[in-house]
């Protein structure tokens, strides 16, 4: 079976290009173009250059020996906390904004929930010299302060998404309908592995990256290309995308997703969307998602502002149809824990995103000669609030 | 022949109102389609509420987000739409996003479309090509037509796809713009009606996005067969209620 995307936009049942008519150009003008693009030898000259030079990769792959010692096991960080702004995002913003220069487009968009793809944005559109738009839910802008002042920082517009719940989907939907609006001399640089193709493709391609990186690191360290099984977290699902995309079609590397349960499945304040989704379409894809019966659009829970999608990006919900991705579910406090161990064993503070993916070994257990790679996909700088509360420290 | 058609051959200026189900109050649908048509509109557009109406500015969102909190549901219309037949002639459109049809099963809502008496759907992010694919027969199946957008963004090649895919009318959308953009016509609005009028397409084409009195009306039914108002309508009831109704469909009408 193949689990990448097939000629019609699709991951088994999952994906294509559910918009209106309105966006039918903008998406189509880059489906035609994507391939051919990164396909262009001056894009990948330019692409390789600014992930080395200005995002500092390839970023290590840290063999964690307290942390493997504890688990018995043998446990690989692929260290993208160490990119530049914190997380992987930035892979996608440097591949979207050389894609929209390109395209010949001079204002860029984006949405943000916790506010790192709008600094990634930003930071990219202000190297670049374009104009950045960013939009942010109401609530968030609250709740991230730092991160918008970042933003502001880096010459981006910050404008608030006041429309349904005023958190990530909200801005998306606001992005989208700012596309709308904007359809000739705009691109949008949508932040993970969802919306219509061609962004599920496109955002993965970016963001594998990691996984080649991983394939040729790991043969330095232990004489060969696989691990036995990759862990990334989940919430639209980019970093995973990227960690897992060298690995989908090798059946000996297993996958696990793991996704924010946030205070427990059944809690009714979960991000959980492999167990509480359904198929449906939201921002332009068909894909699982959380909805009511009527088909409505519900607002997922997590601690970490990262993982609080309603949906999952199409290909995820194929890996978790297919049997392909192992999916678990982490709460806030299994999370948070996984994290604080990881400061206390490896001198690392991670992203609570990242957190989740660390709290897979105390809820599964691995061999001793099994080695296991995590995507370490942020740092934890910007959650030092959560932390301080939730420890009282 | 369905409605839809039979309503287009009458070769006047139609004016169709959409309005969003639920809103101002849940039960408020019937009464909304009653005084429609004794006021003179020609088709009417029921809008589901969903609660990511991606093609929709503030005030149909608005709209929208109060239906769904006083409780509007997919069943619950076609509750209310039940005996509708009995007091309302005028053709009855859908329009709604796809992922509460697809939750309700398309057919069953093809189904219950046909039972209530529904004679078409718009289903802006159901595009072209996954409907033919998956969804025309089941549309033929109940008597359905299926009402396609264009835009001025969208190609003539496209336009010529769409409109050998349409049997009713063809949706034009005045300018790259989500709904309620109230700003007057200019010329580049009129170009573009003239230019897709001057196409000889098949289907009749009704212009919707923009119009919000007398004035943009008559712009845009120049050259096309019709007008759809919908924010404009949905800000009238905001502010006046149901007992606006009458005053609203006749300053459109004036002139």
């Amino acid at each position: 079976m193949n689990y990448n995307v097939n000629e019609k936009g699709y991951y088994g049942e999952f994906g294509g290009a559910y918009i209106p008519e309105m966006l039918y150009p903008n998406v189509e003008e880059l489906r035609q173009n994507y391939l051919i693009i990164m396909a262009e030898e001056s894009f990948q000259k330019e692409f390789r250059q600014l992930l080395k030079d200005y995002v500092g990769r390839p970023t290590p792959l840290y063999f964690a020996k307290r942390l493997s010692e504890k688990y018995n096991t043998k446990i690989y960080l692929k260290r993208e906390d160490l990119c530049h702004t914190g997380a992987h995002k930035v892979n996608n913003t440097i591949g979207q904004i050389l894609m929209a220069q390109r395209l010949g487009k001079t204002r860029i968009i984006a949405e943000t929930g916790a506010g790192q793809h709008g600094v990634a944005t930003a930071t990219v559109c202000a190297l670049m010299g374009l104009e950045c738009i960013v939009f942010m839910g109401e609530i968030d802008i609250k709740r991230q302060a730092p991160n918008v002042a970042r933003m502001k920082m880096l010459g981006a517009k910050v404008v608030t998404a006041t429309s349904g719940s005023k958190t990530l989907k909200d801005a998306t939907n606001e992005a989208i309908r700012d596309w709308i609006n904007n359809p000739v001399d705009t691109h949008y640089i949508i932040g993970s592995v969802v919306g219509p193709h061609p962004y599920p493709d496109m955002v993965a391609r970016f963001q594998s990256v990691i996984s080649e990186e991983i394939k040729k690191q790991l043969t330095e360290k232990e004489g060969r290309e696989n691990p036995n099984f990759v862990v990334a977290c989940v919430g639209g699902g980019s970093n995973a995308a990227g960690a897992f995309y060298h690995y989908l079609d090798k059946p000996e590397v297993g996958i696990i997703a793991v996704e924010a349960a946030g205070k427990g499945i059944n809690s009714g304040e979960s991000a959980a969307t492999s167990a509480l989704g359904k198929v449906g379409i939201i921002h332009g894809s068909k894909t699982l998602l959380m909805q009511t019966a009527d088909g409505q659009i519900t607002e997922p829970y997590s601690i970490s502002a990262g993982l609080d999608y309603p949906g999952v990006g199409p290909m995820h919900a194929n890996l978790f149809a297919s049997g392909r991705g192992e999916f678990i579910s982490i709460t806030d406090d299994e999370a948070m824990e996984a994290g604080m161990q990881l400061c206390k064993l490896e001198g690392i503070i991670p992203a609570i995103e990242s957190s989740h993916a660390l709290a897979v070994f105390e809820s599964r257990k691995f061999k001793k000669d099994e080695v296991i790679v995590v995507n370490l996909s942020g740092r934890g700088d910007k959650d030092l609030e959560t932390y301080i509360k939730h420890f009282n420290l | 022949m369905n409605k839809i058609n039979r309503k287009l051959s009458e070769n006047k200026k139609l004016l169709s109102i959409y309005f969003t189900a639920g809103y101002p109050k849940l039960d408020d649908t019937v009464e909304i389609l009653q005084q429609l048509e004794k006021n003179g509109v020609d088709m009417v557009e029921i809008g589901l509420p969903f609660s990511d109406p991606l093609a929709d500015g503030p005030t149909i969102q608005a709209s929208g987000t109060q239906a769904l909190k006083n409780g509007m549901t997919t069943e619950i219309l076609f509750h209310q739409l039940k005996d509708i037949r009995k007091t309302v002639s005028i053709p009855l459109v859908i329009m709604g996003y796809f992922n509460p049809v697809l939750q309700f099963g398309v057919e069953n809502f093809c189904k219950k479309c046909a039972e209530v008496g529904i004679d078409g759907l718009i289903l802006p992010d159901l595009p072209l090509a996954e409907f033919q694919e998956h969804y025309a027969e089941i549309f033929k199946k109940y008597g359905l037509l299926n009402i396609f957008l264009i835009t001025p963004q969208t190609s003539e090649a496209r336009i010529r796809e769409i409109d050998s895919a349409s049997e009713g009318f063809i949706y034009m959308v005045s300018s790259a713009s989500v709904t309620g953009n109230s700003s007057d016509f200019g010329s580049e609005q009129t170009n573009y009606f003239q230019n897709i009028a001057s196409l000889s397409l098949k289907n009749k084409l009704i212009v919707g996005f923009g119009i919000n009195n007398a004035e943009t009306f008559q712009q845009a039914t120049k050259y096309t067969s019709g007008a759809i108002i919908g924010s404009a309508f949905i800000k009238m009831l905001s502010e006046n209620g149901l007992n606006g109704i009458s005053t609203f469909i006749k300053s459109i009408r004036k002139v």
